[in-house]
């Protein structure tokens, strides 16, 4: 008790100086709790590239496989489907996959009908707006949701509509084209996802 | 007998000596305004569906699996096998659908008599806080019966997050703890579900309600009771308007229960999926990650703010924008205090341009809401002809609700603000005193 002033600046100086260092023990403490949420060791493993055979996929016919628990569509397209594609550029909102959609495809596959092989197209069928998978409506026939369908791809969640390459038409909620995967032909009727032609990856 | 009673009741009084005062203080010497009406029943109705939750809830965790592999077949098995497991699953599902039928009309209460105003801010923003814990407990609730709407609701709601530039899509990962809704998702999701947001949820509730007790309830003709005439039957100090809590409303809200238990009996007997609205058909089938259902929707309560989401085009290579709108339409509730200050509280004394703004407000709310459950699909062709273009009919309509909900805001805005009201007198006291 032989002090009884006390000293304002030091008491806060001490005040702060516990605050910080309590805080920043709480985020470093936090850190660990945070990243347990990312995916595991395990999750992460589970992504080996896929191989299908083409040889029954007749014309016009689609092919689901899981690849990375994603589903990819393998569609050959007739050559109507592949006709019609030109003709949407009006419509779609990056024709040319070169603005907002560079990045949705491998260089080897950023050209007129996104893909290797035009009558093959290859591509993760997850919608570009919130992850849905889009119903493949290949047939040229007038649709509720389009009269002018041309045949592509309708999302049942919020009505996105894709053309038969996967670029998103204007006017729905989805910004970009469907994604294309990596992927080569091991052999004329032989697919390989999730890895690129030799020259391409 | 009564001695020993009494002498307990000494025993513990001795030793807690808080606990009596607390009590007198919320139950029997809270003095509420004796003018309550229809729609004062929905706040204890909301304690009622919380306890309901917690208390089936925890009975069905004693025979639910929170694996990707076993959810869907458990809550099967509970349907079936377990000796009255489908009474406590189906209390469960349909108190959550009647929790947010009785937290909007809540809601609707304190937006039409002026609750949130000023002296009750703080009441009303622990209130929609509530609201959003609700809404996080309901979203992660619906995950683990691990149906094919669990998935793919879980998908897009997480995909929501998705869409924020630059971190969005390792954001989802973090949430999902995988590519894709999984193993990893489901347990957080359960783990979130049955012991975090219900102790926030109770947190806020208290808080809630202790916030309230602080400054007295509101009543339909939005006048402070506190600054009226004092005196009343039990206290000389305390509002003449006011009557105490317990037991005049313990047993008014005793009456409401009655009725709202008997609603919920008729729907868990007679009708627990309600049609598809409160269990939705396609989570009858299990969760696969490579068939989308032909229709994602989610359950009703959602649908009027995810339906923005629809609405709102995306722009500069980002689907962000539609997320903004949703989350800026529970957004603007949370500022609502601050965007009607109108000095008069009830709708009763307020300018006919607020009735207007505000009828207008509730019939966006239901478009939206018909818009987002997919009903709009069904019915436009019907109305207008079987030829129609669906998705721009619904894009019209829906896009000019969605003018009208944020219109409200920006109109009471500019109303309150500006001084445009034209209001009635209100009156000294609560209109029915005697």
């Amino acid at each position: 008790m032989a002090n009884e002033v006390v000293d304002h600046g030091r008491r806060r100086f001490l005040t702060s100086a516990t605050a910080v260092v309590g805080g920043v023990g709480i985020v470093s403490a936090a850190v660990p709790f945070i990243k347990s949420w990312e995916p595991s060791a395990r999750a992460k493993a589970a992504g080996a590239p896929v191989t299908q055979s083409l040889k029954k996929i007749e014309s016009g016919q689609q092919l689901i496989v899981a690849w990375r628990s994603l589903p990819v569509f393998i569609v050959n397209r007739t050559p109507e489907q592949l006709a019609a594609l030109p003709k949407q550029d009006p419509r779609l909102v990056d024709p040319k996959s070169d603005g907002s959609s560079s990045e949705q495809q491998p260089k080897y596959a950023q050209n007129e009908t996104r893909s290797i092989k035009p009558e093959w197209l290859v591509m993760v069928g997850i919608c570009t707006h919130l992850g849905c998978v889009p119903n493949y409506v290949g047939e040229m026939k007038p649709e509720p949701f389009d009269p002018n369908w041309q045949g592509g791809y309708y999302c049942p969640c919020h009505h996105s509509r894709y053309d038969m390459a996967g670029r998103v038409y204007r006017g729905v909620p989805a910004p970009k084209n469907m994604q294309i995967p990596p992927y080569h032909f091991v052999d004329d009727t032989t697919v390989q996802i999730g890895v690129g032609p030799k020259e391409g990856a | 007998m009564a001695n020993v009673f009494a002498r307990i009741g000494d025993w513990v009084n001795e030793r807690t000596p808080g606990l009596a005062p607390m009590y007198r203080k919320h139950m029997t010497e809270y003095y509420a305004p004796k003018n309550f009406n229809l729609w004062y029943y929905f706040g204890s109705l909301a304690m009622l569906v919380l306890v309901n939750q917690i208390v089936t809830g925890i009975f069905l965790t004693m025979n639910y699996d929170p694996s990707a592999s076993g959810a869907f077949d458990s809550v099967q098995y509970i349907m079936r096998d377990v000796e009255w497991g489908w009474l406590i699953r189906y209390m469960h599902t349909t108190g959550a659908s009647l929790f947010f039928v009785v937290v909007f009309l809540h809601m609707f209460r304190g937006i039409m008599y002026g609750s949130f105003k000023k002296p009750r801010e703080l009441v009303w923003l622990l209130g929609m806080l509530i609201f959003l814990a609700l809404m996080a407990e309901a979203f992660m609730g619906y995950v683990l019966p691990w149906g094919n709407m669990s998935f793919w609701g879980a998908k897009v709601i997480v995909s929501l997050f998705g869409t924020i530039p630059k971190i969005g899509p390792a954001l989802q990962e973090w949430i999902m703890g995988d590519f894709l809704p999984a193993d990893a998702t489901l347990n957080r999701f359960f783990a979130l579900h049955v012991i975090a947001l219900p102790i926030v949820l109770l947190l806020l509730v208290v808080l809630h309600l202790a916030a309230l007790h602080e400054v007295g309830s509101n009543n339909p003709d939005g006048v402070e009771i506190k600054k009226g005439p004092k005196g009343n039957r039990w206290d000389a100090l305390k509002p003449a308007d006011g009557i105490p809590f317990h037991p005049y409303y313990t047993v008014k809200d005793l009456v409401g229960v009655g009725f709202f238990l008997l609603i919920a009996a008729f729907i868990i007997f007679f009708a627990p999926t309600f049609g598809g609205w409160f269990l939705e058909h396609d989570n009858s089938i299990a969760a696969n990650n490579l068939v989308t259902p032909a229709q994602i929707k989610p359950v009703w309560y959602f649908t009027a703010f995810y339906a923005i989401v629809r609405m709102v085009p995306s722009a500069f290579g980002t689907a962000v924008w539609g997320v903004l709108g949703m989350f800026g339409s529970i957004a603007l509730l949370f500022a609502l205090p601050w965007i009607d200050v109108g000095p008069v509280k009830s709708i009763r004394y307020r300018g006919t341009g607020y009735k207007v703004a505000l009828t207008i407000f509730v019939i966006a709310f239901f478009c939206l809401m018909a818009l987002g459950m997919d009903l709009t699909d069904e019915y436009f062709p019907r109305i207008f002809g079987a030829g129609i273009d669906i998705t721009l009919w619904d894009n019209v309509f829906g896009r000019i609700m969605t003018v009208a909900y944020f219109g409200f805001f920006v109109f009471l805005w500019l109303y309150t603000h500006l001084g445009w009201e034209k209001t009635k007198p209100v009156p000294d006291r609560v209109t029915t005193h005697d």
